[in-house]
């Protein structure tokens, strides 16, 4: 028995480079209940996080009792987190929303019915529609945690039955610039790696990444290959002492800590040092890619020492982190948040994609990038068009690909808005701020405590002219601001499909049923879409499905002849064994485990997904300009100068603010902070100091200080930890539905957001909120009552442990694990690649390399 | 010689430009975007305005002598709203055009005069030209419908 609060990552199955990574079950039943008592075992995979890892619910009564990997899935093989473990259904029959909410007479939320809830969305509805602003008028904010067949019903609600163009998911939040720098460098999204490259590579290269915390079963495979014979280097890139950065140090690599906002210069130095070595595969440059000269003369001025100086870093380890990339037989990268949500986020992502493309480092065992999202159905959000994309990774600009989405809705093009890229997410609250929205449908999200500068978005909630609709599984920080609460049905009471990090779909069976009047989400947009009684062109209804695997066989047509191609899939396939990475189709039966082995990129100009932007300011290229370019199956180069971020410390806010996770937490915590596990593993806000700024501000462990920048303030205990001078740390987890003293929206006396303190801003071509950057002062309120409630097992570890209690889960927290229970699956085979004429007009190939 | 007051005339409209883009960040701060690219591309300019002065101070700048029908105007002030802000950023964009043309026009000049110095502060600063227009097409065009549309008068 485990106790894996204390222990994250489990125990270790040690193997060799080009050796499977060996099975190990993680198994983890309430205390109530033992394997025997169990009915049935229903197939699913994991929510909590970005991996996608393979489990089956146990069954007892009607209710979620327990967790088990599975050992057949090549995404985990048998393994689970700690969130996984213990906040997967623990939240199931707690305080649940189980009947509709709307506003009485007196403004306040009662409960109500069906009918009554979904009539005043609809007259809302019909009423602005009949203004000037028509679809205008109407936005949608969802999530990256609801299913593929719900994102893709939203999607063609929204364009093909209103016609909105304003479409946005908080996977803007965690994943816009993954996507974005797919886009720029290869001409589509979908990820190029795949997690089996973890099994061969000699070096991996974590950009922003600290994926011991964000993506712990990932980690664990990476530990099982330090822990082998010729383990890989690994390279952090973190302004914090991670889980990672300890293992660069143990494993012969390097840990940079650049001061935040300045990522672009470092990999400006980075390339410039693998050019100037000559570390560089000539004939794949010559051959596969566009825009080398331009990238040489850009980093050209970003010496090792000129950069070292903007980042605040050693230059030797720049030279030695440059020559652990230009060196190793294999390299594997991963992009997170460090680089998403920071400044310059899509040039420096699409940096990491120029240094494995100056090395021919892609296609390969071991030579993958993993550009990773931060949600675990955010794939889809990005696949269905419910967010600022076409669904199919179609380009808006593309007369063409409107048509066919056109056809396949049987709609006429016009209707679906293509005038512009779909609204990212910060423009409609802005729309929404200004009043030119007037109905803003949010599902599966907590903007109130999740989007930058909360004072300012609660504002907004509660204007008059903004009507809300809130559609989740409890009543949450932003529930408590809306014109009408939905009960939405959760994970294992619904049934569909989502995609991971590395293209992998699972299944999700239904394996109990939602609480009270709970509805699935593709339940209550299937009744939105009647009651609006949208038609395609003939009058027929246009939505014509009725559940979820009907959803699933009509968004494969939406797919056919793309990169992201399901029509290989269906839902019978998906149970029993593994996920299966797209593309799935007749070339790729088994599904693709890694893209562009042959080379060739989506970049032909009928294919695309978008013709590029400029880097620096999100300026698009127009259709004539890309064509120019001739990049008939070419990748870019992609290239930017540093430019300093918009705010920088100065005398009165001294200090850089970075914001993130902990292991223990998903996101607002909606989930994990009803797990009693979990939350007593992380029960509260902390604000991260190093030991010279502590020093300097005369605080000391557990003191309790507050942060203010120039929109808000928060408060909490501090801890001393492991950090560089100049940044804080404070976790973004903290709201206020489950803090004394307020009322479960809003902060009271004692603020704990970390949003209450980050600045409106975002990058220019993913959109994506720069949470990373902000300044703030630190100013001490009070004595210590004890050590702060950081946990002590990752990154905020304390600098000096003594008397600060180690985390533990205790009882209830007990988990089994079992190595070895089988024989390690294999990730599907490459198929070989039958050639295809360049940009044959959105065909794809089995590698998926013209779609 | 006419190409002196052409260069004298880049110099002020580039000052000019500078100037606007800074007035139109500062003016709309409420859109962080606007707020941060003007700035952004006003620093652009000013670096115009420092490449042109050597090659200005060499023909002999003749500001006074500048047709008045070719001066560029700069922002007379800010407006408010979705609609005032498409309306600044379209000020900006004529503004933007005239300097690119301008390039182009000096660009022929300083062949004809087989001067090289100037060739290269041409080709260089119309890239930045050129990058200001596309995000100020990119972001008119993204503001336009909701501007026209869906504002309330």
């Amino acid at each position: 028995m485990k106790d894996r609060i204390a222990d994250i990552w489990g125990a270790r199955t040690p193997h060799a480079r080009d050796t499977p990574w060996p099975v190990r079950v993680d198994t983890h039943f309430d205390s109530s209940v033992s394997e025997g008592d169990v009915d049935r075992w229903v197939q699913s995979a994991c929510v909590l996080c970005s991996n996608g890892c393979g489990c089956d619910i146990a069954v007892k009564d009607g209710r979620m009792v327990g967790i088990r990997g599975r050992a057949a899935d090549t995404v985990n093989h048998g393994r689970l987190g700690p969130k996984g473990l213990y906040g997967s259904w623990q939240w199931s029959r707690t305080d649940r929303l189980t009947r509709p909410l709307v506003r009485d007479g007196n403004g306040a939320l009662v409960e109500s019915d069906w009918d009554t809830a979904m009539d005043r969305i609809v007259e809302r509805s019909r009423q602005l529609l009949a203004t000037d602003a028509g679809a205008l008028s109407h936005g949608f904010y969802t999530s990256g945690q609801l299913f593929l067949e719900e994102y893709y019903t939203l999607g063609v609600i929204g364009k093909a039955g209103l016609g909105t163009p304003h479409m946005d998911g908080n996977t803007r939040l965690c994943t816009a610039t993954a996507a974005a720098a797919l886009k720029e460098n290869f001409g589509s999204d979908g990820q190029p790696g795949s997690y089996s490259d973890i099994e061969a590579t000699d070096a991996v290269f974590l950009f922003g990444h600290n994926m011991a915390e964000t993506q712990t079963v990932l980690w664990m495979r990476v530990l099982d290959r330090i822990h082998g014979p010729n383990p890989p280097r690994i390279v952090a890139v973190d302004p914090r002492t991670t889980k990672v950065a300890e293992a660069a140090r143990a494993t012969g690599g390097v840990h940079l800590a650049p001061l935040p906002g300045t990522n672009q210069a470092l990999m400006n130095a980075l390339i410039r040092e693998v050019v100037h070595n000559g570390w560089v595969d000539e004939r794949y440059i010559e051959a596969h890619t566009l825009g080398f000269d331009e990238l040489k003369a850009t980093v050209e001025p970003y010496t090792p020492e000129h950069s070292a100086g903007i980042c605040r870093v050693p230059a030797d380890d720049i030279r030695r982190a440059a020559r652990i990339f230009g060196t190793s037989e294999r390299v594997l990268s991963t992009v997170l948040q460090g680089f998403f949500q920071s400044h310059q986020a899509t040039a420096a992502s699409c940096a990491v994609n120029n240094l494995h493309l100056l090395r021919g480092m892609l296609g390969r065992p071991g030579c993958g990038i993993l550009q990773m999202n931060g949600q675990p159905t955010a794939q889809n959000t990005r696949e269905c068009g419910a967010d600022g994309d076409l669904p199919g990774f179609r380009n808006w600009d593309n007369v063409e690909h409107v048509r066919q989405l056109a056809k396949l809705w049987n709609v006429d093009p016009m209707t679906v808005p293509h005038w512009a890229p779909p609204t990212h997410a910060m423009q409609i609250w802005r729309y929404c701020e200004q009043g030119s929205i007037g109905l803003l449908w949010i599902s599966g999200t907590n903007p109130a405590v999740s989007l930058p500068e909360l004072p300012r978005i609660r504002r907004i909630l509660q204007q008059e002219s903004l009507f809300t609709v809130v559609q989740d599984g409890f009543l949450t920080e932003t529930a408590r601001y809306a014109d009408v609460v939905l009960p939405a049905a959760l994970w294992g009471e619904k049934q569909g499909t989502f995609t991971n990090v590395n293209r992998t779909v699972h299944l999700s069976d239904k394996a109990v049923e939602p609480p009270g009047e709970a509805r699935s989400d593709l339940d209550i947009w299937l009744d939105y879409a009647r009651r609006m009684d949208f038609r395609d062109k003939d009058g027929a209804p246009l939505i014509t499905w009725s559940g979820p695997e009907e959803v699933f066989e009509a968004w494969k047509e939406c797919t056919r002849g793309r990169l992201v191609d399901y029509t290989g899939l269906t839902y019978d396939r998906l149970r029993g064994g593994s996920g299966i990475p797209w593309p799935v189709n007749e070339q790729a039966p088994e599904g693709t485990d890694r893209l562009y082995a042959d080379a060739e990129f989506p970049t032909h100009p009928d294919v695309c997904e978008t013709y590029g932007h400029d880097l620096l300011t999100g300026g698009a290229l127009s259709e004539q300009e890309y064509r120019a370019k001739n990049p008939d199956g070419r990748a870019f180069f992609k290239a930017a100068p540093y430019v300093s971020p918009p705010e920088s410390p100065g005398e009165e806010y001294p200090f850089v603010l970075t914001t993130g996770r902990t292991a223990y937490h998903f996101h607002t915590r909606t989930k994990t902070g009803r797990s009693r596990q979990l939350q007593r593993a992380a029960p509260g806000v902390w604000v991260e100091l190093s030991v010279g700024d502590a020093a300097r501000l005369g605080v000391r462990e557990g003191d309790l200080v507050r942060l203010e920048s120039p929109r808000g303030a928060m408060q909490g205990p501090a801890r001393i930890g492991r950090g560089r001078d100049g940044v804080v740390f404070t976790p973004f987890h903290y709201g206020y539905w489950d803090r004394p003293g307020t009322d479960g929206a809003a902060p009271g006396g004692s603020p704990s957001a970390a949003n209450e303190l980050t600045i409106t801003e975002w990058d220019p071509v993913s959109k994506q909120p720069l949470f990373k950057i902000g300044t703030v002062k630190v100013v001490r309120m009070a004595d210590a009552t004890g050590p702060s409630p950081a946990p002590t097992t990752t990154a905020s570890a304390p600098a000096d442990p003594d008397g600060v209690p180690a985390t533990v889960g205790g009882p209830g927290a007990e988990e089994r694990e079992h190595p070895d229970a089988c024989e390690p699956p294999r990730p599907p085979r490459q198929p070989e690649a039958p050639p295809q004429p360049p940009g044959s007009g959105g065909t794809t190939s089995t590698t998926g390399t013209k779609g | 010689m006419h190409l002196a007051t052409y260069i004298g005339l880049q110099h002020a409209a580039s000052k000019t430009l500078a100037d606007s883009f800074r007035q139109v960040a500062e003016g709309h701060v409420g859109e962080p975007d606007v707020h941060s690219l003007c700035h952004t591309l006003a620093r652009a300019s000013d670096g115009h305005v420092d490449r042109l002065s050597p090659v200005a101070e060499r023909y002999g700048e003749q500001r006074e002598d500048e047709p008045e029908r070719l001066h560029a105007e700069g922002l007379s002030g800010i407006r408010s709203g979705g609609v005032g802000l498409l309306r600044d950023l379209q000020d900006l964009y004529l503004l933007a055009s005239f300097v690119d043309i301008t390039w182009t026009v000096l660009g022929q000049a300083a062949q004809g005069t087989r001067d090289g110095e100037l060739l290269d502060v041409v080709e260089t600063c119309k890239t930045d030209t050129q990058r200001q227009l596309k995000w100020l097409n990119t972001r008119i065009k993204q503001a336009a419908p909701q501007a026209l549309i869906a504002t309330a008068t």
